[in-house]
């Protein structure tokens, strides 16, 4: 079972080294224990574009992320978890590494 | 021709037997939905066949072989649903489990599922009264003044919630144990409170259906988990409170306070049954939890034959002893409606005005507050606490024991007006 385990961030300064070095550990501790599926971090939401070719012919581009929110996605994890208690774990652990908020959700 | 004696035979199985059908049906077909579903089916055929057939030998195995095959009947009929997520789920209601015997009861593991932290506190509640107690969905949706739909979605978002994350269907690790225990405590307590001090203006004061439903699946959890002191605590806070309930309402619909109450209308049973359990955890000699103290309280004034005869002091104590544990405002406001009876309403305000700022809003603040101005004779201040107290209060009985209380105010302080 996978689960997206997704940081939420309402600063625009990047992590932390302190913060980075936490989250390289616990990536580390991720691999090491069979969770680690995938992760990455993201650059601003000002940095996205929203393509709409729903209708075929020209692509229409939009500068900017899909929502204007106050808070946004800054980076997620991929986990591999038994169950959600598992997850749950992993995601509070990863909370605290990361020294944000995270939400977790299963995969399909 | 209906036999004597069958409703009541399917009204006592059902209360007995539910949450166990349940529980199996789960463990058995990985589904909650499907477990539910079949379990009301089987207990619909017993309503039918029953009162003909009569009451079979063995009733709870007679209700499993019949949901059984209702949702067998139910998945050949769906045999494209997604087989694959059901299997993984059944591999991890296979876990053993916590070793220890009277740990691993089916039903444990239904309830520690109804009342996972990753649902929302509401949602525990409706799917604990479903799943373990038993309730239809009106019942729920009456019990709680949501609509029949709404309350029937919020069970059904909750039941695809459970399956689409996975949520485990097992008892906790011995590790998270006491968290998760006090997560289950926390719904029942809000079922029993519910039903103590019902609230909105359309609803009994005192809900019996609700204190019962809440004392009964205390009893279920005490028997799962007898080692667990705050299980013991909690029960015994519902049974010492429960037994003063004939006692608590006036037959002109007011709340009585504990010091008016007829002690003699108090359930003596339950109060026996209270005081053994308190008396267990002194005996056990491990520090008492929240419930274990509020039960401790609770024991002191059933103590009393007459409300003079209260231990105030142990009272007092015992709320310092909660204070450290749980150094809430709502918890200080109560041990200050003690210290009331043990140094005077003068110290007791000075401590109930201290909470001001975080309780201005609480209806019980502002009945304290108003009792004890009445108290010392501030009849101008009290009159306005009483007012805002009954804007806030939200239970009929104690609305009109509030009203009563100022009007009386009123006249005492304006005798010339009695004339």
């Amino acid at each position: 079972m996978q689960y997206l385990v997704s940081v939420i961030d309402d600063r625009t300064d990047s992590g932390t080294a302190d913060e980075m070095a936490a989250v390289d550990v616990f990536n580390d501790r991720l691999q090491a224990q069979g969770h680690w599926v995938f992760a990455g971090g993201l650059a601003a939401p000002s940095s996205a574009t929203v393509i709409d070719n729903r209708g075929g012919g020209e692509p229409v581009f939009t500068d900017g992320p899909f929502v204007e929110t106050k808070e946004y996605l800054a980076g997620f994890w991929v986990m591999e978890a038994a169950d959600l208690d598992v997850a749950l774990k992993l995601a509070a652990e990863g909370s605290r590494a990361c020294n944000r908020r995270v939400e977790v959700r299963p995969f399909l | 021709m209906t036999r004597p004696g069958v409703q009541e035979a399917i009204t006592r199985v059902h209360r007995a037997e539910w949450a166990r059908v349940v529980a199996g049906l789960t463990r058995k077909f990985g589904d909650l939905d499907v477990a539910e579903e079949a379990a009301a089916e089987a207990f619909a055929t017993a309503v039918q066949r029953w009162p003909a057939d009569g009451v079979p030998p063995n009733p709870g195995a007679w209700l499993t072989t019949t949901a059984t095959r209702k949702a067998i009947d139910r998945i050949r009929r769906e045999s494209k649903r997604a087989d694959k997520q059901r299997e993984a789920w059944m591999a991890s209601a296979d876990d053993p489990g916590e070793p220890g015997g009277a740990i691993d009861d089916e039903r444990l593991r239904l309830i520690f599922t109804c009342c996972h932290p990753a649902l929302a506190m509401e949602t525990r509640v409706a799917l604990t009264l479903r799943m373990v107690g038993g309730l239809t969905v009106p019942e729920i949706a009456r019990a709680f003044l949501v609509q029949e739909a709404a309350m029937g979605q919020r069970i059904t978002r909750a039941k695809a919630k459970i399956k689409a994350a996975r949520i485990p269907y097992r008892v906790p690790a011995a590790g998270d144990l006491p968290g998760r225990v006090s997560g289950v405590l926390a719904v029942l307590f809000l079922v029993f409170n519910e039903g103590y001090l019902a609230t909105g203006p359309g609803t009994d004061p005192v809900r019996p259906d609700l204190t019962a439903e809440a004392v009964r699946l205390a009893r279920l959890i005490r028997a799962l988990l007898p080692d667990d002191g705050e299980v013991a605590g909690l029960l015994a806070l519902m049974l010492l409170t429960e037994a003063r309930r004939a006692a608590r309402v006036s037959a002109g619909g007011e709340l009585v306070t504990l010091a008016e109450q007829d002690r003699g209308a108090w359930d003596a049973a339950l109060i026996v049954e209270g005081h053994r359990l308190v008396r267990e955890r002194l005996a056990a000699g491990v520090a008492p939890g929240r419930y274990q103290i509020l039960a401790a309280i609770n024991a002191v004034h059933t103590s009393a034959r007459d409300a003079r005869d209260t231990d105030w002091s142990q009272i007092v104590a015992l709320y310092d002893q909660l204070v450290r544990l749980d150094p809430s405002p709502i918890v200080a406001l109560n041990r200050a409606v003690a210290v009331a009876e043990l140094d005077g309403p003068e110290v007791a305000l000075a401590a109930v005005d201290r909470l001001e700022q975080r309780l201005a809003g609480y209806h019980a603040y502002q009945a304290a507050r108003a009792d004890l101005l009445r108290r010392l004779g501030r009849s101008r201040e009290a009159r306005a606490a009483y007012d805002r107290a009954i804007e806030l209060a939200g239970n009929t009985a104690e609305t009109a024991y509030l009203t009563r209380r100022r009007d009386q105010l009123a006249v005492a302080a304006e005798p010339w007006k009695t004339v």
